[in-house]
């Protein structure tokens, strides 16, 4: 059991209200939350200071502009902001933060971070279709029963780490029937509690992992498992491999939108990977054939080798595929095997280094060793 | 044996310990097999991963690492590295169902002239019984 404030409000117009509070008493210097861009459900992660600006600030809307933790990174990165800022982002893109934190990549100081039990988000491509206002009142339905919501992202519908870890706070949006009548905020920590004193509302004692979110964690399980199953059926293999492949443009755009792609340079879009006159020769002389930009899969298999192990499945890689790979499903997939080798969880703590750049001198000792006869 | 039948394996050796070895295993008149090619890397902490994937995909037969004996590296540490990316890059291999028996980590020290020519025939033996790498026949990847 912890501290929890309750408003009673709907669930996002409290957090809005509570939001206001923080900039109005000076808790916090900024806000940074999505935040609507037009009438048509197009949002963007802002930073905001003008409680006015806040009235649209949508902090709770389900869709992934970019991932939260990319975006939190570009203005840490430099230094630390002056005064806090108050980030609301969901469990993955916390996690991504945290992994990018571990990779110097930003900072966590004068950074109170609101999270959410969440439900997942819309591909982005369902912005476009006009039925947005059907999805949302369809989104908050789920929510309130805590059900997968059958039009949030492939790898939203078989997370299991929908509840975040290292959280100041934790809006609670799933399994609650009257998420429109309260909002409730759950104090992790110290620093949450500071914060959250003098508030509006009541504070009450609330549990964050209760019999509903232990039923969507099963559900969830269930169909990443199928997800599994069904890539070791159908998707497995080199040909599988190929085929998957196969629609690839090179637009590179999975590792630009990717949250633990952070390299300035990415050593697939550098002079290395520059095909020379004599190199199209050569091959083609080999081959009879080649295919212009060459190095799909190399290109995929190489990043995934280089940062697989700490992916967060946030999905944003498939959702912008422009040719509708399924990028996340292979990579998460991956992913988790990896992270397996190690029993590691990415964003779990800010502590724990990174496996691809770190090595116990007692582990795998059989591997190298010659072991045929003398 | 016809040199057709051979396959092609890259070899990416640390210049201290394994390619001294496999010049050892030269002037010490051990049959080394012509299936092999080799790359002479600083430290096997050097060999990225990226160099193994694109032997593989671009069509050779295998891809072998060696290195120093963990303990020994002239670089101290850069064998820990190596064969943490192996493994990890073993483990893709084996999640997206590819070949992994065309790929592997071996320790040989610059006294280890024996154990570089069994290796090296061992290996090329096992990628022998794999038959060409299916990555020569796809031509637009």
């Amino acid at each position: 059991m912890s501290n929890a404030l309750k408003i009673n409000k709907g669930i996002e117009e409290g957090l809005r209200d509570f939001l206001e509070f923080l900039l109005k008493s000076e808790k916090a210097g900024a806000v940074f939350a999505l935040k609507k861009m037009n009438g048509k459900g197009a949002v963007s992660y802002s930073l905001i200071t003008d409680t006015d600006e806040l009235k649209d600030a949508v902090p709770l809307y389900p869709l992934m502009p970019v991932n939260a933790g990319k975006a939190l990174s570009s203005f840490t990165l430099e230094g630390v902001p002056e005064k806090p800022v108050a980030a609301v982002l969901r469990p993955c893109e916390l996690r991504a933060f945290i992994e990018l934190v571990k990779r110097a990549q930003g900072s966590l100081d004068n950074i109170l971070l609101i999270s959410l039990t969440c439900g997942g988000v819309y591909p982005l491509k369902s912005l476009t279709d006009g039925n947005l206002k059907k999805l949302l009142s369809q989104y908050w339905e789920s929510a309130k029963k805590a059900d997968i919501d059958p039009g949030i992202r492939d790898t939203c519908q078989s997370c299991e780490n929908f509840i975040p870890q290292l959280a100041d706070m934790t809006v609670v949006s799933l399994g609650k029937k009257d998420l429109d009548k309260e909002c409730t905020i759950i104090l992790n920590t110290k620093k949450g509690e500071e914060y959250a004193r003098e508030a509006p509302g009541s504070i009450v004692s609330e549990e964050i992992e209760t019999a509903e979110t232990k039923k969507l964690k099963e559900k969830r399980k269930e169909k990443n498992e199928k997800m599994v199953e069904d890539f070791q059926k159908d998707g497995s293999g080199l040909k599988a491999l190929i085929k998957t492949f196969a629609a690839c443009l090179g637009c590179h755009g999975c590792s630009q939108a990717c949250p633990i792609c952070y390299c300035m340079l990415c050593d697939f879009d550098s002079k290395t990977q520059e095909y020379k006159p004599v190199s199209f020769s050569s091959e083609l002389k080999q081959k009879g054939g080649l295919r212009v930009p060459p190095g799909t899969i190399y290109f995929h298999l190489g990043r995934m080798s280089h940062m697989a192990v700490s992916c967060v499945s946030c999905g944003m890689c498939s959702d912008v595929c422009p040719v509708n790979i399924p990028v996340s499903t292979l990579f998460s997939i991956v992913g988790a095997s990896l992270q397996g080798m190690f029993d590691y969880i990415p964003g779990r703590d800010v502590e724990e280094t990174v496996p691809s750049g770190t090595y116990k001198e007692e582990e795998f000792v059989e591997t190298g060793e010659y072991s045929g006869s003398g | 044996m016809n040199n057709n039948d051979m396959p092609k394996i890259i070899g990416f050796l640390c210049t201290w310990c394994s390619y001294t070895g496999a010049d050892l295993a030269g002037t010490s008149r051990l049959r080394i097999p012509s299936s092999i090619r080799v790359i002479r890397t600083m430290c096997s902490g050097r060999i990225d991963p990226l160099f193994v994937l694109k032997c593989y995909l671009k069509g050779a037969d295998g891809v072998m690492m060696m290195g120093c004996h963990p303990g020994d590296c002239h670089y101290q540490k850069g064998n820990y590295n190596a064969r943490r990316r192996y493994v990890m890059l073993h483990n893709i291999f084996k999640t997206l169902g590819l070949e992994k028996d065309r790929i592997g980590l071996w320790w040989v020290s610059a006294s280890e002239a024996p154990i570089y020519a069994k290796v090296t025939n061992e290996f090329t033996q096992q990628v022998k019984r794999l038959g060409p790498n299916p990555l020569r026949e796809e031509i637009f990847i």
